[in-house]
């Protein structure tokens, strides 16, 4: 489910070494944690009808990464490997608690249209991946730059489908009306020529829209095509 | 009747994968072959129900606000409601780790089975989700729990059935090469969820 390790590097390497640069800019495309890693997509698919949820939950996600990289990877020597999972599941799950405190505090309507997945970062395998693949065997600095990228990475993909999704499901974008109310067909504006995708709202579009993303990412980056 | 209603409308119409996309990682990657397709979504449906009425439990004695009254007066009133993600997740962990080493020892042939993805549960979104699930829905007993909790292990099962057994056949079809793999699977599931989603508003 994961690529190989980078080999921990050694320390007299700058912060924006190239080796550095690759491990943000590599999750955007290369490996993808959404549609190349094929981690974290209960939360990607079900959070993303509206813009603005989409871009709350893509920080909340990219900030529980960072930090939870950042802090397992200073914890990685002194955990004992046979209670590594419980270590981890415990670190990411109080950085959750104060994601949701913050959250409910400053966004309140977007958290409560989260709901249970705000939560559910816990469990999100983008967290627990990357603290397994990377975290643990690198020092802390690379560990925030690698959190940092599949954050953007995952956010990358939210953002996509909440544009979407929102623009031709309810003609908005970020809960501001877009396409002008006299272009949308409904029973009072006859003459509109768009016929709200009521679809686009539907769980089962989020689907295929990341199926239609991965065939054109694979299309154009051959390398990524799977042998079956 | 209302149990019943729960129950169908679990496996159905809230279909943890369908409606709500919980659990999707090891959907996704472990419905290759229906045999283990069977193994993972049997060891779904046991750690669910199993770990969603202990959370109701948790949650009701616990973490509620007032749910501490039978420890004495001066208790009633403590809200403990914010720790309920770590209680949840501890919850889960340990029961997993625990189901784990017994089967391991007393039941041989059955840890064969599910062996490997045991572990993986603990980290499987729709447990958690069940829990979460739960606590939001506010349902008035254990039993109504529980027939959720076993509807919504019982969906998942179906789903990644259905899933393992057509990506089984469609190794034999020209699928467009990018479109190999993730993202047909993506795609399937997409349709399969407009299928589920005919399921709508059926009522006992």
């Amino acid at each position: 489910m994961s690529e190989a390790t980078a080999p921990a590097k050694s320390p007299s390497e700058g912060l924006f070494s190239k080796k550095n640069r690759k491990l943000i800019t590599d999750p955007l495309n290369d490996s993808n944690p959404i549609t190349v890693q094929v981690l974290g997509i209960c939360s990607a698919l079900a959070v993303t009808v509206k813009l603005d949820n989409s871009v709350v939950m893509a920080a909340s996600v990219t900030a529980v990464t960072i930090m939870g990289n950042f802090f397992m990877s200073l914890m990685r020597n002194i955990v004992p490997n046979r209670i590594r999972i419980i270590v981890q599941l415990v670190v990411v799950a109080w950085l959750v608690i104060i994601v949701d405190q913050v959250l409910k505090a400053y966004v309140y309507d977007v958290s409560k249209s989260l709901s249970v997945f705000v939560g559910l970062i816990i469990t999100n395998c983008i967290i627990m991946g990357r603290i397994e693949a990377f975290a643990l065997g690198n020092k802390p600095g690379p560990s925030i730059l690698d959190g940092l990228g599949n954050g953007i990475g995952y956010g990358i993909i939210l953002i996509f489908l909440g544009i979407v999704r929102e623009l031709f499901g309810s003609g908005k974008l970020w809960n501001a009306q877009v396409l002008p109310a006299n272009w949308i067909y409904s029973m009072d504006n006859p003459d509109g020529w768009y016929v709200l995708n009521n679809f686009m709202i539907m769980p089962p579009m989020a689907l295929i829209l990341v199926g239609l993303y991965i065939w054109a990412q694979r299309a154009r980056n051959t390398k990524l095509i799977e042998a079956h | 009747m209302e149990l019943l209603n729960i129950f169908i409308k679990s496996i159905f119409i809230d279909n943890m994968i369908f409606a709500f996309f919980l659990g999707m990682c090891s959907y996704l990657a472990v419905s290759k072959t229906v045999k283990t397709a069977v193994g993972l979504g049997m060891a779904v449906i046991f750690v669910l129900t199993m770990t969603v009425p202990l959370n109701y439990l948790i949650e009701n004695y616990f973490l509620k606000p007032g749910a501490l009254a039978w420890m004495g007066e001066e208790y009633k009133s403590i809200d403990l409601s914010f720790l309920s993600f770590i209680v949840f997740i501890a919850v889960v962990a340990a029961f997993v780790q625990l189901v784990e080493m017994s089967v391991e020892k007393f039941l041989p042939a059955l840890y064969g089975a599910l062996g490997i993805f045991l572990p993986l549960i603990a980290v499987n979104c729709s447990i958690l989700g069940g829990a979460l699930f739960m606590q939001e829905r506010q349902y008035p007993s254990i039993a109504h729990v529980t027939s959720f909790a076993l509807g919504s292990g019982i969906g998942w099962f179906i789903a990644i059935v259905l899933l393992a057994a057509i990506r089984e056949k469609i190794r034999y079809s020209h699928v467009p090469a990018p479109l190999r793999g993730l993202g047909i699977t993506f795609i399937l599931t997409g349709l399969m969820g407009i299928a589920f989603m005919s399921f709508m508003g059926i009522k006992f």
